[in-house]
């Protein structure tokens, strides 16, 4: 298996489709984006921008009734065309993190029969040296005493310990590509810190790509290489993450950043965004963020654009160029 | 750990700064769950009008506080003076409680479980009304109107079921809620942490109007440190039940003094930031994760 133009994971124009009360709906609408071995790169949104689902999508575990179009290759092959040993191998490459480790960890079982399962079941490790790689794995992401935790269950450890866990055990069969879905969002901001930190200094280590998926626009600007904001089911912006904050391209974009309070300077009225977030099968017939933006013109009401490249980035806006240099700073009050 | 510099404590700035005319005067309050001291000789006062945020972060204690201001705890020591009225200890009787309730309201993180299901948000806020305020049925219906106003909330939002609005909604509802009982505090119990950035910054401007208008005083409960800074103008930082530091909310966040306030403050994500591991921090305080061995 060989990587396409340097491209590890290729999604093309993947749209999903879920069955709510039996009827189809689309939660994922032309979604494309591509990571390159051992880049990092940031998809942002609220709820049901579909960030969740583009990682789902990915890892093949959209739920029973989805109707997925579109390709995702992962090093050359096509995803889903994928069975038994190959299918196994990707698994093994493609690992994934979700926000809730406790929801997807069997509570009864010991901390070690979790981590060494996939390598003593599917890889033909013993049991010895599944046991020290798992503790190996533990130190680097900070826990010392791995002997003592294998012994464990979840629920002797706390949230950040145990997120370290699924962190180590993700790592276990040295997969290519992580997928981690909100990984620090129910975790302390000292200990997302902490838990950021490990996860940077595991990947460049082992060139591994990460596909980050947060609804925190800076904490993914500070680990990822590029950043894609997803908006009603579609990406509405791919930048790099550096330029992402200060100069962003989408409106969307300018909002989020608008909308959050600072840290270290004084707001006295935020520009937050009206209306609420949409999925993408109540998004408006033109632009999805049409009813909600401040630079709307009648037009964006009646076609949706398409992702365009502006600058050194993408994005899906029909006046992006036009606003040039009017969306910096979030258009901030105060 | 460092001790707290010692500044008057929180909300002592202008006229009110004496306990006496304190809204709500917290005094060497303390709570141990059998062997563990979850709150260690806790106090602070917050002026008429005043807004204080606790910081802290998992097991620091602040939701302990607000569960013992609220009086869904009792305190080990100490005392909770609100409106001049003790309330250290459970209230004795119906019109003890209905008191209490319309000097201190609460919201909590997640609306949908404070809601019930099967009440719509108009329903939920009369009954508070019918409780606090009594009046015509005619009455209650202009002032749920004014409420619903105030929180942003149409006729249709406020006749319909929590499962059939947005969070954000939800939470507006459980907002004019807490303001029917027209509270003199409202403790805001990480009332906007589960929101989306675009409704969090609506409703936070939603609680800046809110105060300005009425002169309620707020006690938020946060993690948050950018939120704090949005709505208060004092803070209190806690790290497993002790105040480790407390002043204006601005000089805490610019000038944090404590070890554990400025881990806090350089954990927070910002352009150009850089996760560090615990362990890089040459001072850092213990560790706070390594619980439950």
């Amino acid at each position: 298996m060989s990587t396409v133009d340097g491209r590890l994971l290729d999604v093309d124009s993947v749209a999903v489709r879920l069955p709510v009360a039996g009827e189809p709906r689309t939660v994922l609408h032309d979604v494309s984006f591509h990571i390159a071995p051992g880049e990092a790169v940031g998809l942002v949104g609220e709820s049901g921008s579909g960030k969740s689902m583009t990682a789902r999508a990915i890892a093949r575990l959209l739920p029973p009734g989805a109707d997925a179009t579109g390709r995702i290759s992962f090093a050359g092959s096509d995803v889903a065309a994928l069975k038994g040993a190959a299918l196994r191998t990707y698994r093994a490459e493609v690992a994934m993190v979700f926000q809730d480790p406790r929801a997807h960890i069997n509570p009864v079982r010991r901390i070690g029969d979790f981590m060494t399962e996939a390598l003593r079941t599917n890889h033909g490790v013993s049991k010895t040296e599944a046991a020290a790689r798992a503790i190996g794995l533990l130190a680097e992401v900070g826990i010392a005493d791995g002997q003592r935790r294998l012994e464990q269950h979840p629920h002797e450890l706390s949230g950040g310990l145990l997120q370290r866990v699924m962190i180590a055990s993700a790592l276990l069969t040295e997969p290519r590509l992580l997928l981690a879905d909100e990984p620090t969002t129910a975790l302390d901001v000292t200990t997302q810190a902490d838990v950021m930190a490990i996860l940077d200094d595991l990947r460049r280590e082992r060139g591994m790509a990460l596909l980050f998926i947060t609804h925190d626009l800076e904490l993914a600007s500070a680990v990822c290489d590029r950043t894609a904001v997803m908006y009603a089911g579609q990406l509405v912006e791919q930048r790099t993450s550096s330029q992402l904050h200060d100069d962003p391209l989408h409106p969307y974009t300018a909002g989020l950043v608008g909308a959050r309070p600072s840290i270290d300077g004084d707001v006295i009225r935020l520009a937050a965004i009206p209306g609420r977030p949409r999925s993408a099968y109540e998004a408006p017939a033109g632009c999805a963020f049409a009813d909600r933006c401040a630079h709307a013109e009648d037009a964006c009401g009646t076609a949706r654009p398409a992702l365009e490249p502006l600058e050194d980035g993408l994005v899906r806006c029909r006046r992006a160029g036009e606003l040039r240099g009017l969306l910096r700073a979030g258009g901030r009050h105060g | 750990m460092d001790e707290p510099t010692v500044v008057p404590v929180a909300g002592a700035s202008g006229a009110g700064g004496d306990a006496s005319g304190a809204m709500l005067s917290v005094r060497g309050l303390t709570k141990h769950f059998g062997s563990t001291v979850a709150v260690d000789d806790v106090s602070f006062d917050i002026a008429p009008g005043g807004s204080l945020a606790i910081v802290g972060e998992s097991g620091s204690g602040k939701t302990t506080i607000a569960k013992m201001i609220v009086g869904l705890l009792a305190p080990t020591s100490g005392t909770i003076t609100a409106c001049g009225h003790d309330r250290s200890t459970p209230a004795r009787g119906a019109a003890e409680r209905r008191r209490r309730g319309a000097e201190v309201q609460i919201v909590f993180q997640d609306p949908y479980s404070s809601l019930d299901p099967h009440q719509s948000g108009a329903s939920a806020i009369d009954e508070v009304l019918a409780l606090h305020r009594g009046g015509s049925s005619a009455d209650r219906a202009r002032r749920v109107a004014e409420l619903g106003d105030l929180v942003g909330l149409d006729e249709r939002q406020l006749g319909a079921l929590p499962r059939a609005l947005s969070g954000g909604q939800r939470q507006r509802v459980a907002i004019a809620r807490a303001l029917a009982a027209e509270p003199q505090l409202l403790i805001l119990d990480e009332s906007v942490a589960a929101l989306d950035v675009s409704i969090q910054a609506q409703v936070l401007n939603l609680l800046a109007d809110v105060r300005a208008d009425t002169g309620v005083s707020y006690l938020l409960i946060s993690h948050d440190l950018a939120v704090v800074r949005q709505i208060t103008d004092d803070v209190i930082v806690m790290h497993r039940g002790v105040v480790v530091e407390r002043g204006a909310t601005r000089d805490v966040l610019d000038h944090p003094q404590a070890s554990y306030t400025r881990l806090l403050r350089a954990s927070v994500p910002a352009p150009g930031w850089r996760p560090r591991r615990r362990s890089e921090w040459a001072d850092a305080p213990d560790a706070v994760d390594e619980v439950a061995g």
